[in-house]
């Protein structure tokens, strides 16, 4: 018997801490997303987090997006020759991208470049008492700190995004015409055909989403950390793990209403 | 504030360029704003529409001419199509279309052949004559059949 209670309370237990922390991420999301209408406004330190957070990842997007557009097209013509089918190379690796690959690689690689920085980031601002000294100086720590990185996550990612479909799509040319011999307009004329604004529209909409995301989750993580070292360090692991899980079934979800 | 400045600088063409892409892929990709959009509107009614849809290329001599506005159900038994005909381009009064279809299995489109009347369609005017899709299981039944009679 008390084996029982103990195995069935221990799941409710779990479950219950699960929604209470759902509960206090959405709540500390709202009340800290509302602050954009209050004044002072953050300009700067809004800039600044551009900086880190957009302009950082470029790199990384930039070369995720050159060999994800290379393997696909490489990946793509080896099955689509079979068939004698290798004109629609373009539009394959080009939807793949779009749709899909893009937006979702992207925030993947933003969890692990920028998210895991903002929490750590913020983690060290809690554990060496920086949120409260700037309380102190009758500055809000929230709309300083926490919002400006939302904001800034929310813009960048979309704008990233768009670069490493440009920059994959652009790399899946390169393979496919110059290295595998696809005829070139052909490839570009066949991509132009079967990609309307509906895909493009869907890959914008789920960066911004995952942005947002990514975003929230990674301020609160950090927000709510247990202010010492350990604490941070399982603070980043889980802000990162649980954004990146979130990314891929948000994916799906927003997939699912687009179809 | 200098560094500040740079910042600014630095994050003002991470933006620039972030929204050129978009601006790319919606431009070049999506065809949106319309572009490749004007021309004028012609009216075909077919006894079987045979899968084109909207969007579907129309074709003169093999080049690309318009796109298939709408195709609509009229008086319960005709398909009613209307095309987008790019500007300067001009049919004659008796041009003929037909539906055919991109390869064996491709996607079906709009042929349209030249007539040799002086004069040209107008906006809104309707095609004389139009001839339906080939349907593969029409003919293959008709070969049966024939072959029965023999």
């Amino acid at each position: 018997m008390k084996a029982v209670t103990n195995f069935f309370g221990g799941f409710g237990r779990t479950v219950l801490h699960v929604i209470e922390k759902m509960g206090d991420a959405t709540m500390y999301g709202v009340s800290t997303v509302a602050l954009f209408f209050v004044p002072p406004w953050q300009g700067q330190h809004f800039i600044r987090q551009m900086y880190a957070l957009g302009v950082g990842s470029m790199v990384i997007i930039i070369i995720t997006g050159a060999f994800t557009g290379m393997v696909l097209a490489l990946q793509g013509y080896h099955m689509l020759v079979k068939v004698g089918t290798e004109s629609l190379l373009g539009p394959a690796v080009a939807l793949s991208i779009i749709r899909e690959l893009g937006p979702v690689l992207a925030a993947l690689m933003f969890v692990g470049r920028a998210g895991s920085s903002i929490t750590a980031e913020i983690g060290i601002m809690r554990v060496t008492e920086q949120m409260d000294s700037l309380e102190m100086m009758a500055v809000n720590p929230r709309s300083r700190v926490l919002l400006t990185r939302i904001i800034a996550s929310a813009l960048s990612l979309p704008l990233l995004v768009a670069i490493f479909d440009v920059v994959g799509l652009f790399a899946g040319y390169v393979i496919g015409v110059e290295m595998l011999g696809v005829n070139g307009g052909v490839y570009m004329g066949e991509t132009i055909d079967k990609i309307d604004m509906v895909d493009i529209s869907v890959g914008v909409t789920k960066s911004i989403y995952f942005g947002f995301l990514i975003g929230v989750i990674c301020t609160f993580m950090g927000y709510r950390a247990t202010a010492t070292t350990e604490g941070v360090a399982k603070a980043t692991t889980q802000a990162v793990m649980i954004c990146s899980v979130m990314v891929l079934i948000l994916d799906y979800i927003i997939t699912s209403f687009y179809l | 504030m200098n560094e500040y400045r740079k910042i600014e600088v630095i994050v003002g063409v991470f933006v620039l360029i972030g929204v050129m892409s978009i601006s790319w892929l919606a431009l070049k990709l999506g065809q949106v704003g319309g572009l490749g959009q004007d021309g004028y509107e012609l009216v075909a009614i077919f006894e079987d529409a045979g899968g084109v849809r909207e969007g579907s290329d129309i074709m003169l001599a093999g080049v690309s001419i318009g796109q298939v506005k709408s195709v609509v159900l009229r008086n319960n038994k005709e398909a009613e199509m209307h095309f987008q005909i790019n500007n300067g381009v001009k049919l004659a009064t008796d041009a003929t279309v037909a539906i055919r279809t991109k390869g064996l299995i491709g996607e079906k489109f709009v042929r349209v052949n030249q007539g040799f009347e002086e004069d040209y369609l107008a906006a809104g005017d309707e095609f004389e004559d139009t001839e339906s899709a080939i349907n593969i299981e029409d003919l293959i039944s008709k070969y049966i059949f024939s072959g029965d009679a023999k």
